[in-house]
């Protein structure tokens, strides 16, 4: 585990795989809940953790250092189910990147369990491993001006779904009705760092 | 009360409801946001008789006019520019009456880039994850005024403005921003942190809510490759490809993948937010905090 000083009072851990990431996340989210870290944002990432708003963020580096990071906590949480129309404009492509039939990649990401590793790009975007590494595929070569709300799409280690219409370089490979952000419900984002995921397929239209 | 609100008659360039934003959602995606002169925005709001953190008006460059329905007690600041009621010039930097239905006209920054227009009662839009800021990245909070919007206001608290005028510190002629290095300044070659903190930058005119751009040297990477997707803070310093650091302001991206060779001081950022483009700007390294 790394510590990095980022401006005055924040602090960048960094550890070596998204798992470590992970469990260090669950720890410090444990840590601010039983009162010991006082912190403005806890904000996971592929391989780091950043700490924004610390009251004293050299004596927390100086613990961090000297902590063992627990294991990945157990997968306390309820999986949410995303209903999804594999029938995206890119499964052709994600199909032969993957070296399997086109029918085959809903079957494998069906049969996937993910977890939100991290959110970014736009409020209630979710960055969801859980793929095997064999199945990495590139971004677009030319992202598109607009990918419709809804889209499932992959990118490198990740699936994610698009909350609204964004330009996007994801292979878009099914569509879901699921709202992922609604600012009127609490919570607003359906997905969050931690929450486990599982799509379930569905007939197309 | 349906005529408390405020009428814009011109938007202006580009005009938006500003409090102290959205913060502590990060994780979620979702930016901070914010006034990016934030002792303006509470001084017109201390002397618009506002408890601080009301929301306000931020307008960029060209001001706007806007026509209240009732008699409100409004305060213009940040950018200096000519404020009229009516037509007739009254104070800027002070409480000034607007009576109902009159137009208060809020002129082009003379100097500066962003005036703030406090009124009282304040901007009372519906609140999106508690605040009323317009978010221009992730498009959270109202959009930017455009003309005939109709905004509603608040219910004055009766709390009597503290000052009748205030100092305010002139836009800057050249922009010095205090910088710790880091996280990422072992991704630059040593001859790139030398050029960041001794080379002159300028203002670039693409910069926005979202980042201060700036044009000068180019800073060289000492590795290539890409940086894993990383938590982004306010006033991160972010170097993209072409070599031209961007400082992070309010409406900044929660994560970001490309290396941030330092940080500016959150104290230095609302002069960012009023220097004008082509503003020369220097990158000063202070120390950073120990971590052992």
């Amino acid at each position: 585990m790394k510590v990095l000083p980022v401006g005055e009072d924040a602090l960048l851990v960094e550890v070596s795989s998204g798992d470590e990431a992970q469990a260090l996340h669950a720890e410090l989210l444990r840590r601010r809940a039983e009162g010991s870290l006082s912190v403005r944002e806890i904000v996971p990432a592929a391989r780091t953790v950043l700490l924004d708003g610390l009251d004293s963020p050299a004596r927390l580096a100086a613990e961090l250092t000297a902590t063992e990071l627990p294991p990945v906590p157990p997968r306390a949480r309820e999986v949410v189910e995303i209903p999804v129309r594999y029938d995206g404009p890119d499964l052709a492509d994600v199909a032969a990147h993957w070296g399997v039939p086109e029918r085959e990649v809903a079957r494998i990401h069906t049969e996937t369990e993910f977890r939100v590793a991290f959110c970014g790009f736009a409020p209630g975007f979710g960055y969801l491993t859980g793929l095997p590494p064999r199945y990495d595929v590139p971004r677009r070569g030319t992202p598109r001006t607009a990918v419709p709300a809804g889209s499932v799409a992959l990118a490198g280690p990740y699936t994610g779904v698009y909350p609204r219409s964004s330009p996007g370089g994801w292979q878009l490979i099914g569509t879901t009705d699921a709202v992922l952000w609604d600012h009127a419900r609490v919570p607003a984002a359906l997905l969050s760092p931690g929450t486990r995921v599982r799509f379930v397929p569905e007939a197309g239209p | 009360m349906t005529d408390r609100a405020l009428v814009v008659v011109r938007s202006g360039a580009l005009t938006t409801v500003q409090d102290r934003g959205r913060p502590g959602h990060a994780h979620l995606g979702v930016p901070r946001s914010g006034a990016l002169d934030g002792p303006a925005a509470d001084l017109v709001n201390r002397l618009a008789g506002n408890p601080s953190g009301t929301a306000v008006l931020e307008t960029t460059l060209n001001g706007c006019a806007v026509r209240p329905r009732s008699a409100v007690t409004v305060a213009v600041a940040g950018a200096p520019c000519r404020v009229t009621v009516d037509g007739r010039p009254v104070a800027w930097g002070a409480p000034v009456r607007v009576p109902a239905g009159a137009l208060l006209d809020v002129g082009p920054a003379v100097s500066g880039v962003r005036a703030y227009v406090g009124v009282s009662g304040g901007i009372a839009v519906e609140p999106v994850l508690g605040s009323r800021s317009t978010d221009l990245l992730s498009g959270l909070g109202p959009p930017p005024l455009t003309d005939g919007t109709v905004l509603p206001l608040g219910r004055p608290t009766g709390v009597h403005a503290r000052v009748d005028v205030a100092p305010q510190p002139a836009p800057p002629a050249e922009l010095v921003l205090r910088v710790t290095l880091g996280p990422r300044d072992g991704w630059f070659t040593p001859e790139a942190i030398r050029a960041f903190l001794s080379g002159t930058y300028r203002v670039s005119a693409a910069s926005n809510r979202i980042g201060l751009r700036t044009e000068g040297p180019a800073l060289e990477r000492a590795q290539a490759g890409e940086l894993p997707s990383e938590g982004m803070v306010l006033g991160a310093v972010q170097v993209p490809p072409d070599g031209r650091p961007v400082v992070f302001l309010a409406d900044h991206p929660t994560t970001g993948g490309y290396p941030v060779i330092a940080v500016v001081r959150a104290a230095d950022l609302p002069a960012a937010a009023q220097a004008v483009p082509g503003t020369p700007v220097r990158f000063v390294a202070v120390r950073r905090l120990r971590v052992c």
